[in-house]
Parts: C-alpha cells; structure tokens; sequence
C-alpha cells in the first residue's frame, strides 16, 4: 500500500445544499412552517460553524483471483463491488468525516430538542455528503489528469459488501489517528457524520451502458452512508428508501 | 520513596527519546494490517537491533514496542507474551548498550468511550491496567501517548498510577488546529493531566516540528511539568510506491533547537524519524541547556475541550442544577428525569455560565450514583467544566473519576474530617478546590478570622502537595437581614484573600435572603465583591440584574475589549430577557371552548394555536397564565391533548411533516412541563398513564427516532422509562419487571443490530410474557416484526402513540 494522507477542506469551499437538507430533515423545499424555516436556519448557522472536514485517503492496486478481489488491505467476494471496479487496476480508499463538534450537536439536541436533534442529524447528513463529493471530485480530476479514468464511490454497505468491511476500512486507512473515526462494536462510526468508501480507476474507459449496469445499489445502513449519487437512486433495491428519488 | 533516576535528570539536561518503530518495521517488512507487537515474539532479533540502534544514536529513553498491546487485539496469553517478550528486548539492548531507560509504551485503544463512543470508562481502565500490571516490572517509566482524546488518556494515567509507582509521561496528538480529535486545546490537557499529578506533558505524531512551534508557547506557559516533542518527521508524502517525509534529519534537529528554545525539554520523533534523525538531533543540541521548569500559578479547571482561568475577569458559574427549595427539580431528580437536569444545564451555557455547578443532594436518592449519572450525562450536551457540589465523600469520589476533565470540587472547609476526606480524593484525581473558610468554631465573625481559616486549609492542603493555585477560597456571604455589617466583613475578607495572593469565589445570592427585591441587592453586592477581586462567583444566570451587573462591571474595568461583551449583552440578550413574556388570554369560560364549533375550532385557543405552530415559548407562557384560573386537566384535556391531535391527524394525512409535528410535540411539552410544575408546588400527585419501557437495542447508538417516540408519548401522558441506546436485552427485560410495564418499544436503524433486537424479543417473550412489544425504526418492516415475534410494527412515532392508547384501552377494558 501507498502512503495515507490527509486532506483538510475549508467550510468555504463547501457551499451548503440546503435542499438537500431538508430532504433528510423530511421536509421537502417549500412545505416549512414559518416557525420551523426559522429554527432550521438557526440549527444551519450553528452547525455549519462546528463542522470541520476532513479526509483521509491511500491508494491500494487491485487483484483479481477466482472469485476474490483483492483491494491491497482486504479480501472480498462481493459480486456488487466486482462489478462496480470492473476494468480497474488500482483504487483509492477513503475515509470522510465533519467531526466531533458536529457530533457533539446532535447529541446535544437529541436528548434537549428531538426536533433539533432532527434538524442536525439531516444538515450533517448533507455536510458529509457534500464534503464526499468535493474529495471525490478532487481525487477523480486529478487521476484524471494522469489518463486514468474514475468508478463511482462505493461504500461498504451497498449491494452485498457487507457492513463489517468498515472494520478494515477503518484500520487500514489509520483512521482514528489521521482523523479521529472510531468504530464501536456494532460497526459504527463516530463521529457518526462519517463515510468509508472506494474510488476505483481504470486505465481506460468503459462504455456508458456498462457503466449504468454496474451502478452501484444501496441496500443497508440508512444512516452513515446515506451517501449515493442520485441518479443511482433507479438502481437501488431498497425500493422503499425515504430517500429515494424517481426521475 | 527515591526519586527515579530519570526523573533525576530532567530539567537539568534535555532528555531524547527514541523515533519511531512503526516505521522501521514496516521497512522490515511489517505487512499492512500485522499486527506489530507480534514481532516481538517472531522477529526478536530486529526489535533489539532496532532498540539499540536508537541508543546507539543517543537515545535516553527507548520505547518497548507495545504501543497497540491491549486485550481487545489480543488473547490475555498473548497480551503476556507480547509484552513480557517487548520488555524483556527492551532491557535487554540497554544492558547491551550499557545506556538508556525503558518506556512501557502505551497507545489508545482505537475505541471511543461513552457517551460518544461505546466503550466504558471503567473498562478502557481495566484494559490499560492490565497492560501496566504486565509491563511495569521491566519499565523505567511508562509513556502514554499518541492519544486524541482527553478520556481515554484520563484512563490510561489512572490505569498507570493505581497499577504501578513508575514515573508517568503523556503526550498527546493535536491537529493543525491545535486541538485533539475529541476537541481538547493544550491548556485544557495539562490542566487535567498535572491534576492527574504525571511527570511531564506534551505532544507527539501527527505534526511535524514545524506546526508542532507554535503550540509550545502555550505548554511552556502553563505546564509546571517538563514539556515533551516527538513530532513525525513532517508530513508524508510518496515517492517511487514509498512513504517518505517532508523534513530530513538536518531539518528536523534545527526545527527541533526551536522547540528546546521555546521550552520542550523532551524530546525524539514519531512515524519516519529514525535513528539517523535522533543521532542528528543530539549532535545538534549537545551543547544546549533545557529551559527551567517553571512552576506555574495558573488556576485552571478544564472539560474535555477548555480550560477556565481564574484571574482578572471574574468567572461565572451556574448555581441552577440544584435541588434546595425547587420542587420541581426534585420531582425530576426522584423520578430520574435526568434530561430535566441537562436542560437546566444547555440554558445556563446559553445564559453565558462559564462553569456549571451540580447538586443532586436530596436525601432519599442515591445521591452518588445520581452525581455520576448527571456528570456523565451532562458532559455529553454540555462542554462547560462542572463544579461537583455534594458533601457525600463516595458521591465526590465517583464523580471526580468518571468526570472527563479537571472539576472544581465544591467544597472542603477547615474541620479535620472535610480535610481528611477530600484532598486525597483531589491529589488521586485533581481539581480545583472551593474551601469555605469556616472550621470547628464555626464561622469566624471577621475578615482576619476567615482569612486565618483559609491559612490552615491552605497549610494542610500544602501536606498533600495541593499548591495555592489548586485552591480557591469562599469567605461566606451572610445574609445581612440577620447581620447588618456581615456584607462588608465578607467583602474585607475578599480583600484580604486578594493581598495573600488567594483565589477567591461566592455564593452571591445568599445576601439578600428575607429581604423583598432581592435581585437589586444581589447585582449590588456583586459589583461590591467584583471590585473586592472576586474571581468567581457562583450566581443565578438568569437575573437579568446579575448579568448587567457582570457585563457593566467588565465594560468599566477595560477587561471587556472594545465593549464586545457588554454590547453583545447589552443589544442581544437585554432585549430578550427584559420582554415581557406573552399575555395570556383573558379567562375563557370552559363551557365555551368545549362548545366551539366551525371555524374556531379549527383556529382553537391561543395556547392551542401556538402548540399547532409548534411555538415552545409561547405554550409556556400561556400555560402559566391559564393555570391562575383554569384546572391543569381541563388544559390538557381543552386544550393541548386537542391540539397534538389535530397535529397528529395532519402528520397522518400527510399535510404536516415530521419537523412540524416535533415542533409541536416541544411546544406541548413546554406547556406541560408549567402544569407539572404546578402540580409539583402544590404536592399533588399527577395522573399517570400506563407505563412504557424504550430503548435502542444494543449495538446500535442511534437515539432520534427513539427519542422522538418518547416525546410524544409523553405528551400523551405515558409514564416513559427510557433506557437509552445500545442496551442489553437483560436492561430491557429487567426494566420492565422492575416496573411490570404493560409495553415496551424498541428501535433499530442498523441491519447489523437487528439481530440484537430479536434476542431482546425473546427475553422479553421468555420473562415478560404480559409486556405487549412494538418494534422500529429504519431496518423495520411489518413483516420483520412478526418474524421475530414482536406485537406490532409501527411506521413513525405517531403510530406508536396510536398503538399504546389502544394497548391501554385494552388493559382498561379488562380491569
């Protein structure tokens, strides 16, 4: 494996999707009370100077044999995975959090204000979500500057790559020391605004048809890795997923 | 006891330690994800070469290569056999080298503690006391490091200090924002680790010597101890499928001079230094001589992420969580509403309390276990340091070692037994000292008699090694309705304190006592204290009187720069605190609120409207008012049971969304809590309904949707007991026994603990076969519900509500 190292994002460069916000906080754009408009601003502006981003990323090559997949730091049969890095010779694995400070807010609120514990919990789910697009972005246009061309990120938790990936993840990515994720016995993050997941990169590129067969589905773990691009929504199992989005 | 013969020779010369060993195995071939202690046993040879060759280089102190050794990565055999194999090397190349002393390495143990994590504090204890009662026999000293997070270094140095007599060292990993992971600034750290009485501070990993700079002013400044700095060689980057650093060794040991310069007088490296850069480094500073250690007189108390002075600005701490004449919280406390007591908390923090004082004493709870629940709890909402205020030695004690930081300790007083019972407890775990002068005499009547008690405390607490700094001083505010000149002996006896060089702090609010408008004289008497070099003063955060007072007095003394504060003050919360609250409407007879029909009753009342607006204040305040002339149960019933309902019924259509339908579930709740209020002053038993045990299963963390479940409910009048999260089947099935709950709810969001969910089912099924079960959240569906045999499956918290009325019907219908 390849050095691991740490990116740090200024909140600037991660404008704030207020819709996509409100989507987790189950209030879709226009339906707010005046009243709860106005806490959910107030819940924004305090959240938004807690947050802080950081990621941490190495680069492993991949190996095929059999059935196996061998991504540098685990072994794994996930057929889903297999399909989403068909073509890729090597990948990058990334961890994501917006800290403790947020974490800290949402306990807070959660045992003081359920509906503040609510709003917080939505308004992190779009701040992890956004800084993953932005690092993914980043890493996918840098690679791409070196001819290599980016998958979509897949998380442990999609299609049949279980949760307990996470576990590997986190140990091989030096997690709790580079930027302070810790896994509970359970398989949880803390802070639990946090992602793992897997960019892969192929020397060449694929068509795009084979690209939206292999389109990566969500199927577990509601919370941490509500990250998902939207168009992959059409492909999802989870069918009856709050979030999901038609075209 | 002889002093160790390192502790000898630090402050007299700069002492190295070793680099890193991590880095050196992997170039030996270490795989990514081996585990490294493993070596020791496997590759014995290549530990002692590396060992040596650090000595060789000039290390002082080496580390034993135990640094991820602990019982959740290994079997209590191999725990013994890779530590004993890593002390034995260890010794081993200092005897070969004829040169060093040997450190216990200890690292964290990866997991996060409660109440973020899900780790217990007692166990991370446990955990780094094993690995001390293995490693001590061949360690010089013990070094914790490369800790992110205050807790669990707290953990690692208690392990460290009741397991062994070896010198403690403890270096920690800040950020390029100069805090740990978990949010803990330098000054907080040394605060809680020289209360914890370690050998020397500092920082370790993560930085290089360059971003490590700037953060050493602030350890020089406040640590008494000697300052440690073993930084990474810079940061990493690859080359050629290789991880090298940005510094070399040249770089690295002129960076290095700056920091012994600047204080640090440990110091070595962490990942990518090896012995070439300990060698260098050496070299480099043969000739120069450690900065003195200084001892500080800095009066800190700190949490898990600040540190309180206590100096010029005198500091205000929060006297509300206490039970004294407050029926209400009293209620709250008897009935374990611990959330009652952290809303007391969050309110005082937004009021501007800088330090939070916690009384729990009544006499029919068990007050030690409540004043470890409430600190516990409250350092989970709250990241303002605790005053532990209780009289009850156990309660103290348990609450100074759970507490995650330095406490103040309120209080110690000159009588031999408070003496004799608290300052063992503040040297095993720090804190800053209340100690009120009086002792067995009583109360001196003058200024010098208190400032004579105050010497004695402070000449017994020297016998301990407390210094002045860890003591601060209450020389008693008197109520002057009983003895006119009992303010100015008090305020004399501030001055007095002033001139020793004492710390000083008051209850301010007992002035007044049996006089009418008690606030006016209160802020005047603040002022009078403020001016007489109070440092502290513990007051009522939300008398508007005390707070301009504060702010006043700071804006006058140039100790509030550019007015920031009092304008803050003076143009946000004056304003809001002078409002007067909503007037409630004129007396409606009930008769015509049950007759309403049509459009009023699709608007409703005021306090009705401003529950469906979700408007928490507001509901409150018209409560309040109703209750002068209205009975509680015709509000509930006229009106706020009404009013969730047609928010319910609006969340059940789809017309209303969950923030709305929360919104009005706290407005709700905002209007009963004045009706228990009231209920509470008057001694009246309220009604209660049937009783529900909730909780989120074990191994899962996530509470929201529990939470908002019980919120509803309890606006419902269900009598709630709610376990928490991640909570082991046996809880459950033991809370529902102790309260022969008719109904028990259970939440999962994870797949991972739907597992954990059947098993709590089943005991449920096994023991409690008369407790109806509802099941949900994120991973459930009906289907799953019945497979694993719970009672209902319902879709939100509304559904519950629904679920338990009709449980409730069904057991009424029986009876």
């Amino acid at each position: 494996m390849g050095a691991i190292f740490t990116r740090f994002y200024d909140g600037g460069a991660l404008p704030f999707d207020r819709r996509e916000a409100l989507r987790y906080f189950g209030a879709p754009q226009g339906v707010l009370s005046p009243e709860t408009e106005e806490l959910f601003g107030t819940c924004v502006q305090e959240a938004l100077a807690a947050c802080v981003y950081r990621v941490c990323y190495a680069e492993f090559d991949i190996a095929r044999a059999g059935g196996v997949l061998d991504l540098g730091f685990m072994k794994t049969d996930s057929r889903a995975l297999f399909r989403n890095l068909e073509g890729c010779e090597k990948a990058v694995a990334f961890a994501a959090t917006v800290g403790m400070g947020m974490e800290r807010l949402i306990a807070r609120y959660s045992a003081l204000s359920p509906v503040r514990g609510y709003a917080f919990q939505a308004i992190g789910a779009e701040r992890i979500e956004t800084l993953c697009n932005a690092f993914n972005q980043d890493i996918a246009r840098e690679y791409a500057a070196a001819g290599w061309y980016a998958r979509p990120r897949f998380s442990c938790g999609y299609g049949d790559f279980p949760i307990a990936a996470q576990a590997n993840f986190i140990r091989a990515l030096d997690c709790t020391r580079k930027i302070g994720i810790t896994l509970s016995d359970g398989l949880l993050m803390t802070p639990s605004k946090s992602v793992t997941a897997l960019i892969g990169f192929s020397s060449s590129p694929r068509s795009e048809e084979r690209a939206r067969s292999s389109a990566v589905q969500k199927t577990d773990n509601a919370d941490q890795q509500t990250t998902h691009v939207r168009e992959q929504c059409e492909n999802c199992l989870a069918k009856d997923c709050r979030f999901r989005q038609e075209k | 006891m002889p002093k160790s013969p390192i502790l000898e020779k630090i402050g007299k010369e700069v002492i190295f330690f070793d680099g890193a060993m991590g880095t050196l195995l992997q170039d030996a071939g270490l795989k990514a994800g081996e585990l490294p202690e493993r070596w020791n046993v496997l590759h014995p040879e290549t530990i002692r070469n590396i060992h040596c060759a650090y000595l060789q280089a000039g290390a002082d102190i080496i580390k034993s290569n135990t640094f991820g050794a602990n019982g959740l990565k290994y079997s209590p055999e191999e725990l013994r056999e890779v530590i004993t194999a890593a002390m034995r090397l260890a010794k081993e190349a200092t005897a070969q080298c004829k040169r060093g002393y040997v450190a216990l390495d200890i690292g964290p143990t990866g997991k996060l503690l409660k109440p973020y994590g899900d780790m217990e504090f007692e166990r991370a204890v446990r955990l780094f006391a094993e690995v001390v009662n293995i490693g001590k026999a061949y360690a010089d000293c013990i070094l914790i490091e490369t800790m992110n997070d205050s807790y669990e270094t707290k953990a690692a140095v208690l392990a460290a200090k009741e397991n062994s007599d070896l010198p403690v060292f403890v270096t920690n990993v800040y950020g390029e924002d100069g805090k740990l992971m978990t949010g803990a600034d330098p000054k907080a750290m040394i605060a809680m680790l020289e209360g914890l009485r370690v050998d020397a501070v500092g920082m370790n990993c993560s930085l290089g010597p360059r971003q490590m700079l700037p953060l050493l002013p602030v350890f020089y400044e406040y640590a008494s101890l000697p300052v440690i700095v073993n930084p990474n060689a810079g940061l990493p980057r690859e080359e050629n499928g290789k991880t090298v650093y940005d510094v070399d060794e040249a770089q690295f040991a002129l960076l290095m001079e700056e920091a012994v310069s600047a204080g640090a007088s440990m110091v070595g490296g962490c990942c990518g230094t090896t012995p070439a850069f300990i060698r260098r480094l050496r070299e480099t500073l043969k000739d120069v001589a450690p900065m003195p250690v200084i001892k500080r007189e800095h009066t800190l108390v700190s949490s898990y992420t600040h540190a309180v002075e206590f100096g010029e600005k005198t500091v205000c701490i929060g006297e509300r969580i206490n039970p004294t004449g407050k029926k209400r919280f009293q209620q709250a406390l008897r009935e374990k509403d611990i959330n009652y007591v952290l809303r007391e908390g969050v309110k005082q923090q937004d009021e501007g309390a800088q330090i939070l004082d916690v009384n729990v004493g009544l006499p029919d709870i068990d007050e030690a276990e409540t004043l470890r629940d409430v600190v516990v709890r409250l350092q989970g909402v709250s990241d303002l340091p605790l005053q532990l205020d209780t009289t009850a030695r156990e309660a103290l004690a348990g609450a100074l070692r759970l507490y995650n930081g330095k406490a103040m300790i309120n209080s110690v007083n000159g009588t031999r037994e408070s003496m004799d019972a608290v300052f063992p407890l503040a040297v095993r775990y720090g804190g800053l000292i209340v100690a009120l002068t009086l002792d067995e005499d009583g109360i001196p009547a003058t200024a010098q008699g208190r400032l004579a008690v105050a010497e004695k405390i402070a000449a017994e607490a020297a016998k301990y090694g407390i210094g002045k700094k860890d003591l601060i001083f209450d020389p008693l505010a008197m109520t002057v309705s009983s003895d006119p000149h009992a303010a100015s002996v008090t305020l004399a006896a501030l001055r007095l304190l002033r001139e020793r060089g004492y710390k000083s702090v008051l209850g301010v609010s007992n002035v007044s006592f049996g006089l009418p408008a008690r606030e006016a004289v209160n802020a005047a008497f603040f002022t009078l204290a403020m001016e007489s070099g109070l440092n502290a003063a513990i007051i009522n955060v939300y008398s508007v009187e005390m707070l301009k007072a504060y702010h006043a007095f700071a804006a006058l003394h140039a100790t509030d720069e550019n007015f920031k504060e009092y304008i803050r003050f003076a143009t946000e919360r004056l304003p809001l605190l002078s409002s007067s609250a909503p007037t409630a409407p004129s007396r409606t007879p009930a008769a015509d609120r049950i007759g309403r029909t049509g459009k009023e009753e699709a608007e409703g009342s005021p306090l009705r409207r401003s529950i469906v607006r979700g408007l928490d204040g507001e509901a409150g305040a018209l409560t309040k008012s109703l209750l002068q002339s209205v009975p509680p149960l015709e509000i509930i019933d006229g009106e706020i049971i009404p009013a969730l309902d047609e928010v319910g019924r609006g969340f059940e259509n789809k017309t209303v969304f969950l923030p709305q339908l929360l919104m009005s579930a706290e407005a709700a709740k905002a209007a009963f809590e004045e009706i228990r209020r009231f209920y509470a002053a008057a001694g009246t038993p309220r009604k209660k309904r049937c009783t529900f045990v909730i909780a989120t299963v074990k191994g899962d963390i996530h509470d929201i949707g529990k939470n908002i479940v019980r919120v509803l409910l309890e606006n419902y009048g269900f009598d709630t007991v709610d376990l928490g999260k991640d909570v082991p089947p046996e809880e459950v099935v033991r809370a529902v026994e102790e309260h022969h709950a008719p109904l028990a709810g259970l939440s999962a969001l994870m797949t991972t603990t739907v597992p954990a969910m059947a098993e709590t089912v089943r005991l449920l099924r096994e023991r409690t076969p008369w407790c109806k079960i509802v099941v949900g959240g994120a991973v459930m569906t009906a289907e799953y519900a019945d497979r694993i045999g719970a009672d209902k499956y319902a879709k939100d918290a509304m559904e519950t509500v629904r679920y338990a009325e009709e449980v409730e019907r069904a057991l009424q219908g029986r009876r």
